[in-house]
C-alpha cells in the first residue's frame, strides 16, 4: 500500500512500496526470445529459486546450444557455454572442480534428447550432483523449426513437412521417464509454465531439485514443457493451449521420481 | 640428482601431469594409450585428484573444457581414432582460450587402422584439426624422459598463453620403458582471474563462451588468437640439431622416427658420410628459421615419418629445397636404422628413394 | 656394445617381467636401456614378447627385429623368430616345450628344460626367472650385482620370494655354464 497524505495524495517524499521487481538472479536486460516463448518465464523461475535459496553467488550456469545459447546475458551468474549436447559433460567437470557450487545445465530437447543423449544419460547414471533444466518444446527453435526427438507424431515441422510419421521417425522420446530408471537420478519431474497454476508448480519442482542438489543428492532434472509459437506457427495463446492439450497428453506432468533423501557425509 | 626410475612412456606422462598439479583426468579407453588412464585411475585418488572414465571421447574432451573453464589443470588422452572424436571440443577449447593438456598416442590409420605405432596425425595436430582458425602448441617427445619433461612444459605453456597444448606421441613411445629422472622443478600454477567459480565476492561475472554473433567481435577474437600464435612462433620454438653444420644430408624426423634417424646418422657418420639430424620438438610452432638456416649449407634432406608424407610438406615449404626426399612406413611398421641408411646411400649416390611414391 | 634381446613365449609365461628385470638391472648398471612389449588385442594364452636393449650408446629404435639374443619359451616363438637372430648371436630354447632343435648353425644355441627345472623348484611360475638367469649368464650384458638388485626391487616386498626367484635364476645360469663347459667353449 502506498502512503497517502491527509489530502489523499501521494507524497513525493515517500517511496512507493515495491510490488514487483526483477529477481536479483537475472540481469535487467531485454531478451532475444520471441513473443510467447516460455524461456523467459523459465529463466525467471530458476533465477528466483536460486535467489531464494541464497546461493546466487555460488551458482554456475552451463548453457547449451539452442535458443538459450545467450542465457549468460540474462542470468546474473558465472557461466560456461557448452558445445551442442555436451552441457552434462561440462557440468560434470564444473561440479567436480567446485563441489560447493550450485551447478545447473539449461538444455533444450535437441540438445538433451538428440545430440546430447549419451551425455545426459551417463551424467544421470553417475549421479552427478548438478541439476538439469530441460526445456522441451518439441522442436528445434533456433535453427528454424526442425523436427526434434520430442516432436509429436503428426506434428508438422520444417523437416517433417507431412507431419512426424512414427513409422519413419519413431515415436517421440520421453527422456524423463527414461532417466528416472537410473539409480543415480534422484529427482525427476515434468512441469509446464502455460498457466499461472502450472507456473507455481513448476517453481516448486525447480526449487526441490536445487534444494536436493544443495543437500548433496544425486542427479536432479526438471523437464519443462514449453511453447515455441514461432516454431509451431501459432499465436502465443494457441501455443499455450497446444502445450496443455497436446504436449501434456504425451508428456504427462508430475513428479516422476523423488528418491528417498539420503544423508551424505560430505 | 635424483635416482632414475624405469617407466613406460604413457605412465611418465601421468606422473609428470600429477606433479604439474593436474588433478583432473577425463578419458576413454583406447589402445595404445590405456596405461595412462589406468595410471591416473590408480594414482589420482591417492593424490587428491579425480579420474573419470567418460562415456565417450566427446564427453571426455568436454569435461576437460569444463574443468579448464574452472581454472584447474586438466587433461585427456587418446589415440588416433579417439583423438579425431575430440576435435570438436578442441576447437571450443582453443576458442575459449582454455589451457589444458591433450595427449595423442598415435597409431596407424586411417579409419580404425591399427593399434601399432603411427605418425599420420601430423596434419590434424599442426594445421587445425577441428573447425575454425586455431592452432595448438604441439610438442613431440622422442623418449620416455621427454614424455615426462614435455608434459610439464605443456602445462606450463598452456597456462602462460591460455591455449590447449598437445603432446603428440606414438604407440612405441607410449608402450616402451626407459629410465627417467623425475627431478624437474615445477613452476607454480599462475592465477586465473577469468576462471568460472561462481561469482563469490567478484563484482563482475566470469563467462566462458565461444559464440560471437557480431562480425567484428569475432574478427577481433580471431586476431587475438592469431597474435597469440605469432608469440608462440617467436618465443617457443624448440628443436634438436645434431651434426647439421657440415652435413651434406640432413634427416628430418620427430618422435620415434627421430630415434631411428639418429641411429642411421651414427651409422652414416661411421661410414664417413656427412649426415645430420634435425628434430623438431615443437611441431607447432614449427622450427622454421632454424631449419631454413640449414638449407644454406646442406645439399639435401631426407624426411622420415610413420606416414605417407605429412611433415615433409612443412620441410619443403620452409627450406625451399629441391632436394627434399621422403621415406615413410605405415601400417604400424617402423623402419630399422639399416633401412634408413640404405636410403641415405641412395640419395648420396643420386638414386631414387623408395618407401612410397612422392 | 649393444645387446638387442627378444624374449618370446605364451602369455602368462612371464616374458614381459623377465625382460623388465633385465632392463632394470641394466639401468642400475648405468647402461642405456629400453623395453617394449609387442602389444596386440588382449588374448589369454596368446603370444607375448618383448624387446630389450642394453647398450653403451643411446637407444634408437626400441623394437628389436634382428636380436643379438633370442629367448624362446615355446615352439611357435622359435618358428617365428629363429631366422631373425644375428649370426653369432645367442639362442636360448625352453626345451621342456620346444621339441625341435635349432636349425641355425651360425648361432650359439642352448637348450634349457625350463618347465622341468621350475617344477623341481616347486612352481612352474619360476620359468621366467630360469630364462632370465640363463640369458643373463649367456650374454653377460649386466654385472651380476645389478641383476641381484633387480630381484630385490621386484620381490623385496614378499618374504622369501627374493631368494626363491634368485635361486631359480641361478639354476638357469648354471645350465648355460654347464653347456658351455661341455661344448668346450669356455
Amino acid at each position: 500500500m502506498q502512503d497517502k497524505t491527509s489530502k489523499g495524495q501521494l507524497s513525493v517524499q515517500q517511496t512507493p512500496e515495491k510490488i514487483f521487481a526483477i529477481t536479483e538472479g537475472l540481469q535487467d536486460t531485454p531478451t532475444h526470445y520471441c513473443p510467447g516463448c516460455h524461456h523467459g518465464v523459465i529463466h525467471r523461475l530458476v533465477a528466483e529459486v536460486v535467489a531464494e535459496l541464497d546461493v546466487l553467488n555460488k551458482t554456475i550456469l552451463v548453457e547449451p546450444v539452442g535458443c538459450s545459447v545467450l542465457a549468460h546475458n540474462y542470468f546474473k551468474m558465472d557461466c560456461v557455454q557448452a558445445a551442442h549436447g555436451r552441457a552434462p559433460a561440462v557440468a560434470t567437470a564444473v561440479k567436480r572442480v567446485h563441489p560447493d557450487a550450485v551447478v545447473f545445465t539449461y538444455q533444450g530437447d535437441g540438445d538433451l534428447a538428440a545430440i546430447g543423449c549419451a551425455e545426459i544419460i551417463h551424467a544421470a547414471m553417475r549421479g552427478e550432483r548438478f541439476t538439469t533444466i530441460f526445456v522441451n518444446n518439441a522442436i528445434y527453435g533456433m535453427t528454424g523449426g526442425q523436427m526434434a526427438p520430442t516432436t509429436l507424431e503428426g506434428q508438422v515441422t520444417a523437416t517433417s513437412p507431412y507431419g512426424r510419421s512414427g513409422a519413419h521417425a519413431g515415436a517421440p522420446i520421453r527422456m524423463s521417464e527414461m532417466l528416472a530408471t537410473l539409480d543415480g537420478a534422484k529427482y525427476v519431474a515434468r512441469v509446464a509454465v502455460n498457466t499461472p497454476a502450472n507456473i507455481k508448480k513448476a517453481k516448486a519442482a525447480i526449487k526441490e531439485a536445487f534444494a536436493r542438489q544443495l543437500r548433496g543428492d544425486g542427479f536432479t532434472i526438471v523437464e519443462v514443457l514449453s511453447a515455441c509459437p514461432t516454431g509451431w506457427g501459432m499465436s502465443p495463446v494457441a501455443a499455450d493451449k497446444f502445450v496443455g492439450e497436446s504436449l501434456m497428453k504425451y508428456f504427462p506432468l508430475g513428479t516422476i521420481k523423488a528418491a528417498e533423501v539420503e544423508t551424505h557425509g560430505a | 640428482m635424483s635416482e632414475k626410475v624405469l617407466m613406460k612412456g604413457n605412465e611418465a606422462i601421468g606422473e609428470a601431469a600429477i606433479r604439474a598439479g593436474c588433478l583432473y583426468y577425463f578419458g576413454y579407453p583406447i589402445t595404445p594409450q590405456s596405461e595412462l588412464p589406468e595410471f591416473m585411475a590408480r594414482e589420482l585418488p591417492k593424490r587428491g585428484g579425480i579420474f573419470l572414465q567418460a562415456e565417450s571421447e566427446l564427453a571426455s574432451i568436454n569435461m576437460v573444457y569444463g574443468a579448464a573453464a574452472c581454472g584447474v589443470r586438466a587433461m585427456t588422452s587418446s589415440s588416433s581414432p579417439g583423438f579425431s572424436l575430440k576435435q570438436e571440443g578442441i576447437s571450443y577449447l582453443a576458442a575459449g582460450e582454455l589451457p589444458c593438456l591433450l595427449v595423442n598416442v598415435q597409431r596407424g590409420g586411417p579409419g580404425l587402422g591399427t593399434i601399432q605405432p603411427g605418425q599420420a596425425d601430423y596434419f590434424q595436430a599442426t594445421k587445425g584439426g577441428g573447425h575454425g582458425d586455431y592452432r595448438l602448441l604441439v610438442l613431440a617427445p622422442d623418449s620416455v624422459q621427454e614424455m615426462y619433461d614435455l608434459t610439464l612444459l605443456g602445462f606450463e605453456l598452456a597456462d602462460k598463453y591460455r591455449i590447449p597444448a598437445l603432446l603428440l606421441s606414438d604407440g612405441a613411445l607410449g608402450q616402451m620403458m626407459e629410465a627417467v629422472r623425475l627431478d624437474h622443478e615445477v613452476k607454480p600454477v599462475p592465477d586465473k582471474p577469468w576462471a568460472v567459480t561462481g561469482r563469490r565476492d567478484r563484482e563482475t561475472l566470469n563467462v566462458v563462451q565461444t559464440l560471437s554473433l557480431d562480425k567484428d567481435t569475432l574478427e577481433e577474437h580471431n586476431r587475438v588468437l592469431q597474435d597469440k600464435y605469432a608469440l608462440l612462433r617467436k618465443n617457443e620454438v624448440r628443436y634438436e640439431a645434431l651434426n647439421t653444420e657440415d652435413a651434406d644430408l640432413i634427416l628430418v624426423a620427430y618422435g620415434i622416427s627421430a630415434r631411428i634417424a639418429k641411429s642411421a646418422m651414427a651409422k652414416a657418420r661411421a661410414a664417413g658420410l656427412k649426415v645430420g639430424v634435425f628434430r623438431p620438438i615443437t611441431l607447432y610452432p614449427f622450427p622454421e628459421e632454424a631449419l631454413y638456416e640449414t638449407a644454406q649449407t646442406t645439399k639435401a634432406y631426407l624426411v622420415t615419418e610413420l606416414s605417407c608424407g605429412q611433415m615433409v610438406e612443412d620441410v619443403e615449404r620452409v627450406t625451399h629445397s629441391q632436394q627434399v626426399h621422403f621415406y615413410g612406413r605405415t601400417g604400424g611398421n617402423l623402419p630399422c636404422a639399416d633401412e634408413l641408411f640404405d636410403q641415405i646411400l641412395r640419395i648420396m649416390q643420386g638414386k631414387e628413394v623408395g618407401g612410397r611414391a612422392r | 656394445m649393444e645387446h638387442e634381446i627378444l624374449f618370446a613365449g605364451f602369455g602368462g609365461q612371464g616374458v614381459l617381467l623377465a625382460g623388465r628385470m633385465l632392463v632394470y638391472a641394466g639401468m642400475m648398471a648405468g647402461k642405456e636401456v629400453s623395453w617394449i612389449p609387442a602389444y596386440g588385442p588382449e588374448q589369454r594364452g596368446g603370444t607375448a614378447s618383448c624387446s630389450v636393449i642394453i647398450s653403451d650408446e643411446p637407444v634408437g629404435c626400441p623394437i628389436v627385429t634382428k636380436p643379438s639374443a633370442l629367448v624362446v619359451l615355446n615352439e611357435p616363438s622359435l618358428d617365428r623368430f629363429e631366422a631373425a637372430v644375428r649370426p653369432g648371436g645367442v639362442l636360448i630354447i625352453n626345451s621342456s616345450l620346444v621339441r625341435r632343435k635349432c636349425m641355425r648353425t651360425d648361432v650359439e644355441a642352448f637348450y634349457v628344460p625350463m618347465n622341468d627345472i621350475a617344477a623341481e623348484c616347486g612352481n612352474v611360475r619360476y620359468l621366467n626367472m630360469i630364462a632370465l638367469g640363463s640369458l643373463a649368464c649367456a650374454i653377460a650384458a649386466v654385472p651380476d650385482e645389478f641383476l641381484q638388485k633387480a630381484f630385490v626391487k621386484q620381490f623385496g616386498g614378499k618374504p622369501g620370494m627374493v631368494e626363491a626367484n634368485r635361486q631359480a635364476a641361478m639354476i638357469g645360469a648354471q645350465c648355460i655354464k654347464n653347456a658351455r663347459r661341455m661344448a668346450g667353449v669356455r
